[in-house]
């Protein structure tokens, strides 16, 4: 039987290319995810040191579009997706109990395909450098036309490359799912699980809806270019309107796939440095449920300037507006936690609050874009771009980093430098702030985004933002030093890592055992 | 459901598929971009076909590999149930796929034709831009046909697409029966239902195979006939692609029924299949409705 190779750990590269092991995989994603995020950064560094003074300084109005265009999708599904994955990974067998994934094999597909799909994207970069046409450069939403008529040629190696994401994330979702609805240890009931757990479980779910809308699309524009069809063309009974439908229709519920697990960790770790149990532990399962409906009735919120009729842009202002409420329901229960708990900073909780704090005014600038008639002064504003990043850098890349200090003693062994570790939140927190709060004034005075060039009149908090954004991006290698250094060697942390803590994970030894539960416990 | 066996979920060694399969996907897509980069005329790129056999020496390979695995026995109760799990909720996600491409029909026919007609508040526009569209589903003239040619004719629900609906829902009934046979135990009826089915399944392919060449050669509707031929052969594609691997799936399934593979009480490749035949069954009554009928 296989039991009898428990302990016994591959070796050599074989270890990684043939993995079928729930943390290696793990690993293999968060790594990735790092690497990912070092080069989508780059990107946004070239795109903010462009935009440092008025004028064209550094680089053709034609890369600043193709780094816009990859530095979006790098970050959405080269870092965001699959460092939660990787977090999943590696927390959703011990959290409920069980020895590994579900379907193990499958586990190391979905992984081995993210770098097969980047490979083909960061290729068309490589050749657009070396002067041999052009990288996609139509911008993360890749509308149509621009992306079917007017594209360049590496746009169909593209449309190849969310196939292949597509089929990475659908089986991973599956793979989640089937380890959640069949894995629990004896005795743990839905409403038991953590909420880490469960909010994956309805992001998996998210995954399956929707990845395969997004592949429809990408297939309809590969249609579009290369077999003469005119989904997308007016002139055959089309509509380039359509694209944003369906776009949207998969890129709404995505925000959701990027945000829900962040909301997942935090529920996991302000209970434990607060030493208090998740407030209103119910609801938050039904929040983070209702959320993931609505997301599937608001999808035509991004398009309120496109001219759709007035019933439609109200009942998608309307549905939109709800989903404030079990958001709301969110925040005040993690304030609700930490309400007289005996609260302790350590790094993870830092972040953790910094989320609160930063991902509910990007929640609050979210409202305002909701609002129709306000939004046709917002649409395709700095004040978007604002907005996004608060929700997606403050909110789920904080959550991410909070979740490596939180676990990382788990899974090394080792405690991470505390000391670095705090310095490190401080100055990503400060120059996040420094580099995103400015956009918020250039875009509610008009700067466009996507745009190399601005009036002068944006100067000044042009140049605070890419200082902000300087400072930030360096940071991070600080972080990449602290988790080397954890891996490396520190102090021994024990059992539980933190006086607070509590679940399965919680009662493996540090560093966790290759094979998680091979006895599943008991919940009681 | 979830306690039984507990402690022997069945964890296989490290694999090689995997790597193979994202080597055979990667090489694939280059071979396919490539051959529609190619000039006019051009064969597709020998890259495609060498993807084409990747993935099927990956299919042959792991397929093989969880065959043997559960022939020796190395599957629990807990471990079928994954299975079943991840099996419904794939097919759950086809259905999503296909959900798009109906969301652009419907979008089509609902929105985007009639407002190119001038309904909703479009009246100049249509006016303005394309005096001479006449909005009537299906499209017998685009609003450009110097770009998109309009086909002669549509394709109708009657001849063809209704005796393949005949001949879906017949070998549906006929895997069912086969099912049935198989749990009680009776190999010659089993036999029966499966080679029925594969017979069935294969006399589909062969009939969509001759209305595509009755659309292209008669009707004059080809992908390139403007947003009906572009829904009606994306659509009706798609699903034949799926009868495709089903029916593959089918014979597949059909071997190992003769291999005597399956036990009456222990068959879940044979529902997987049955599962996702019956799912594109049901995506064939949709696009029957509203791709040929309505």
């Amino acid at each position: 039987m296989s039991d009898a190779h428990h302990d016994h750990k591959p070796t050599g590269i074989g270890r990684w290319l043939f993995s079928t092991n729930h943390k290696d995989i793990g690993t293999m994603y968060l790594w990735f995810s790092l690497t990912m995020l070092f080069v989508g950064g780059t990107m946004a560094l070239i795109i903010r040191a462009e935009l440092f003074q008025p004028g064209l300084q550094i680089v053709e109005p034609e890369f600043f579009n193709q780094m816009t265009t990859l530095h979006g999708l790098i970050m959405v599904f080269g870092v965001i997706m699959p460092a939660f994955v990787g977090l999943a990974n590696w927390q959703v067998p011990m959290m409920i109990g069980a020895p590994d994934m579900a379907l193990p094999r499958m586990n190391n597909w979905s992984f081995w395909l993210l770098p097969t799909a980047f490979s083909m994207l960061v290729a068309s970069l490589i050749m657009s450098i070396m002067g041999m046409g052009s990288a996609p450069n139509f911008g993360w939403t890749f509308y149509a036309p621009l992306s079917t008529t007017f594209a360049p040629a590496s746009t169909d190696y593209f449309i190849f490359s969310v196939h292949l994401l597509g089929i990475s994330s659908v089986m991973g979702a599956l793979n989640i799912i089937a380890t959640i609805m069949n894995m629990r240890a004896p005795g743990m009931t839905y409403m038991k699980m953590p909420i880490f757990v469960w909010t994956w479980f309805i992001t998996a779910y998210l995954l399956i809806a929707v990845m395969p809308v997004l592949a429809a699309a990408v297939t309809m524009m590969l249609t579009d270019r290369n077999f003469g069809t005119s989904f997308f063309s007016a002139a055959g009974g089309g509509d380039p309107l359509l694209f944003q439908h369906v776009f949207w229709f998969f890129g709404h519920p995505e925000v959701y796939i990027m945000i829900l697990p962040a909301f997942g960790v935090v529920s996991q770790i302000i209970p434990t440095f607060a030493r208090k149990k998740l407030f209103g532990y119910t609801s938050m399962v039904y929040a983070t449920a209702s959320i993931a409906f609505l997301s599937f009735i608001v999808w035509a919120h991004h398009m309120v300037t496109t001219g759709m009729p007035v019933a439609a842009e109200l009942f998608f202002m309307y549905a939109t507006m709800l989903i404030a409420i079990p958001t709301g329901v969110k925040v005040f229960n993690w304030v609700s936690t930490m309400w007289r708990g005996s609260l302790t900073f350590e790094t993870p909780m830092l972040f953790a609050i910094a989320f609160v704090v930063l991902f509910t005014i990007g929640g609050f600038t979210g409202l305002m874009l909701a609002i129709a008639p306000a939004d046709f002064q917002y649409q395709d504003t700095y004040f978007v771009v604002a907005h996004f990043h608060y929700v997606l850098v403050t909110g789920s890349l904080f959550t991410i980093m909070a979740a490596v200090y939180y676990w990382i003693p788990k899974w090394t062994g080792n405690m991470y430098d505390e000391k670095l570790g705090k310095v490190h939140f401080w100055l990503t927190c400060i120059s996040a702030n420094v580099l995103f709060f400015p956009m918020h004034f250039v875009g509610l005075a008009g700067m466009p985004r996507r745009i190399p060039d601005y009036s002068i009149q944006f100067t000044e908090f042009n140049q605070m933002a890419s200082i902000g954004a300087f400072v930030f991006g360096f940071s991070q290698l600080l972080f990449l030093y602290i988790v080397i250094k954890a891996i490396k060697g520190g102090n021994k942390a024990t059992t539980e890592v933190w006086e607070g803590a509590e679940g399965l994970e919680f009662t493996l030894p540090s560093p966790a055992p290759f094979h998680s539960f091979t006895t599943p416990p008991q919940v009681k | 459901m979830t306690t039984s066996n507990q402690g022997n979920y069945f964890i296989p060694e490290p694999s090689k598929w995997p790597i193979v399969g994202s080597i055979a996907l990667l090489t694939t897509v280059i071979g396919a971009v490539t051959s529609m980069h190619a000039n006019a005329g051009e064969p597709p790129s020998m890259l495609l076909w060498v993807g084409f056999l990747m993935i099927a020496y990956l299919f042959f390979g792991w397929f093989g590999t969880v065959i043997n695995e559960s022939m020796n026995g190395k599957y629990n109760a807990q471990v079928d149930h994954t299975f079943r799990l991840s099996m419904m909720w794939f097919i759950f996600s086809e259905v999503m796929f296909f959900a798009g491409f109906f969301g652009a029909l419907f979008y089509a026919r609902q929105i985007s034709v009639p407002f190119l007609g001038g309904a909703a508040n479009n009246a100049m526009t249509a006016e303005l831009l394309w005096p001479a569209f006449d909005a009537v589903w299906p499209l017998l003239s685009n609003p450009d046909n110097s770009i998109f040619t309009a086909p002669k004719e549509a394709m109708g629900p009657g001849g063809l697409p209704a005796i393949n609906t005949a001949i879906l829902l017949a070998s549906s009934v006929t895997l069912t029966w086969a099912h049935h046979a198989l749990r009680g135990g009776n190999r010659k009826n089993l036999m029966i239902g499966m080679f029925l089915t594969v017979i069935l399944g294969v006399a589909f392919l062969f009939l969509q195979a001759e209305e595509y060449m009755h659309a292209y050669s008669e009707l004059g509707l080809t992908l390139g006939s403007g947003i009906y031929g572009s829904t009606f052969f994306l659509l009706t594609g798609f699903h034949g692609f799926h009868v495709t691997m089903g029916a593959t799936m089918l014979i597949v399934i059909t071997i190992r029924c003769m291999k005597g593979h399956f036990a009456p009480d222990n068959h879940f490749g044979f529902e997987a299949v049955a599962w996702y035949w019956h799912f594109v069954d049901v995506v064939w009554l949709g696009l029957f409705i509203f791709v040929y009928w309505l």
